[in-house]
């Protein structure tokens, strides 16, 4: 269970979040919307400790993730996280990418580590460009392997930070049947997004971030809709 | 000016000797880079830390390096360290002096080559649970070591060019110091420094040559 009480972040004079409060259960997939500069990505990257909060706390079954005490190396094997820009490892291949951290990091054995590569690359469609380098994929295929990757690491939790903005729109689909698959297999999922269709699919609960602040979260039948936050409802009709 | 009489053949009947000097010049210079390469990679970690104190002695470092002469610089190892009662053989005076010129440059190479990788892969690799000193030696250094690879080899020419440096050290086996010490005793002069200069060009071209090779099957991305 992921649990966010009462968070504040800022940048500088930039308050980025005010006062989030959220929680997401095991097995949950939770979709986040929201204009640009709402918030939603900085929410991410503070989940797993890559930004620092002001107040407030994160706690992640249980263990705070901002607190001095804790290993944040040993609570990032719990999470995984994919961002817009896939940052493949380009000196590596394809295979190889999927394996380093389950060796430097789970000290996996390299037959283990390369066995469920293989396995988690399949698994998202790329069987046959295990011993290529990224710079020969596409931007859709790198987003995949990276998932991939991310899998690799046997997460309980996955975070998706606008996966697909940096795609070209043909490539774009790939990339969500890919989320599809992994939360209709159970994954506990929270996705920034800006494809609404997915959102809606896809869901358990959707949050919209406003200026920092969680407007409005609901199921996505009642926030698509029935929205009640006047933002939410200014949101929707221009991506409508 | 006409009138001096060329003589190849005495010349030439040195050529084993200077190529033994050439080996020394060689291995000099190999082992300055391997140390060079290795002291530039911590001087890095040293930048990278954060802590002021390291920071300030990879400065300090890089500095004195660059901006002094290469020429003071082993002549300091020498007889500066000397004044201390550090007495080193001219081979180690040169080894050292040239190695510590070496990681200077090559840690500035080293900062650029680092500012060509984007921030997101560190990010990416401390998000997949690695530590920062993981990240650095997987994914950060491989990469850093490829972009600066051309500028690596031009300083490793350049280490072979600076133990010619070591005539102020009295070093007498390297490629200058056997040269040197064959015309002090034969006067021929424009002979034997015509060949040294042939001799340290085909070793730079095969150096060259052979990085350009070695790349192409070191970096197929």
């Amino acid at each position: 269970m992921i649990e966010i009480q009462n968070v504040h972040k800022s940048f500088g004079a930039l308050q980025v979040l005010k006062g989030i409060n959220l929680t997401v259960a095991k097995g949950e997939v939770l979709t986040v919307i929201g204009g640009s500069g709402s918030g939603k990505s900085t929410l991410l990257t503070c989940i797993n400790g890559l930004e620092q909060i002001d107040s407030g706390r994160i706690l992640v079954d249980g263990v705070e993730v901002h607190a001095k005490s804790t290993d944040l190396n040993k609570l990032r094997e719990k999470i995984g996280i994919v961002f817009q820009q896939w940052n493949a490892f380009p000196h590596l291949t394809v295979l190889e990418n999927v394996m380093l951290a389950q060796i430097k990091v789970l000290k996996r054995s390299k037959s283990d580590a390369e066995a469920e590569a293989v396995r988690q690359l399949n698994h998202v469609g790329l069987a046959d460009k295990l011993k290529v380098y990224p710079s020969r994929l596409s931007g859709g295929q790198q987003q995949r392997m990276a998932i991939a990757r991310a899998l690799a690491m046997s997460p309980d939790y996955m975070l998706f930070d606008e996966v697909t903005s940096a795609l070209d729109p043909q490539l774009v689909g790939e990339v969500l049947d890919t989320l599809r698959m992994l939360a209709s297999e159970g994954m506990t999922m929270i996705c920034v997004t800006h494809e609404m269709k997915f959102a809606r699919e896809v869901s358990d609960r959707v949050a919209f971030f406003h200026k920092g602040v969680m407007a409005e979260i609901a199921a996505p039948e009642e926030l698509f809709g029935a929205p009640k936050d006047p933002e939410l409802q200014k949101f929707l009709a221009a991506t409508h | 000016m006409f009138n001096y009489n060329f003589r190849w053949n005495q010349a030439l009947n040195s050529l084993p000797d200077m190529l033994e000097g050439a080996l020394v010049t060689m291995e000099i210079a190999i082992l300055s880079m391997v140390i060079g390469i290795t002291v530039a990679i911590l001087l890095t970690l040293f930048r990278l830390s954060g802590n002021r104190i390291l920071y300030a002695i990879a400065t300090t470092w890089v500095e004195i390096a660059r901006n002094t002469p290469a020429l003071f610089q082993i002549y300091m190892v020498h007889f500066g360290l000397g004044g201390f009662g550090i007495h080193l053989s001219p081979y180690m005076s040169l080894l050292i002096g040239i190695a510590f010129n070496n990681a200077g440059y090559l840690t500035e190479n080293f900062r650029g080559a680092l500012k060509a990788i984007p921030e997101t892969q560190t990010r990416a690799a401390r998000s997949l649970g690695m530590s920062p000193l993981q990240a650095f030696q997987n994914v950060i250094l491989p990469q850093m070591l490829r972009i600066s690879f051309l500028p690596m080899t031009n300083q490793m020419v350049w280490a072979i060019l600076m133990t010619s440096l070591g005539a102020v050290v009295a070093m007498n086996t390297d490629l200058y110091g056997v040269t040197s010490e064959l015309n002090a005793r034969t006067f021929r002069t424009f002979e034997l420094f015509a060949i040294a200069a042939v001799i340290f060009y085909l070793i730079t071209k095969a150096i060259t040559l052979s990085a350009r090779l070695l790349a192409a099957r070191l970096f197929r991305y």
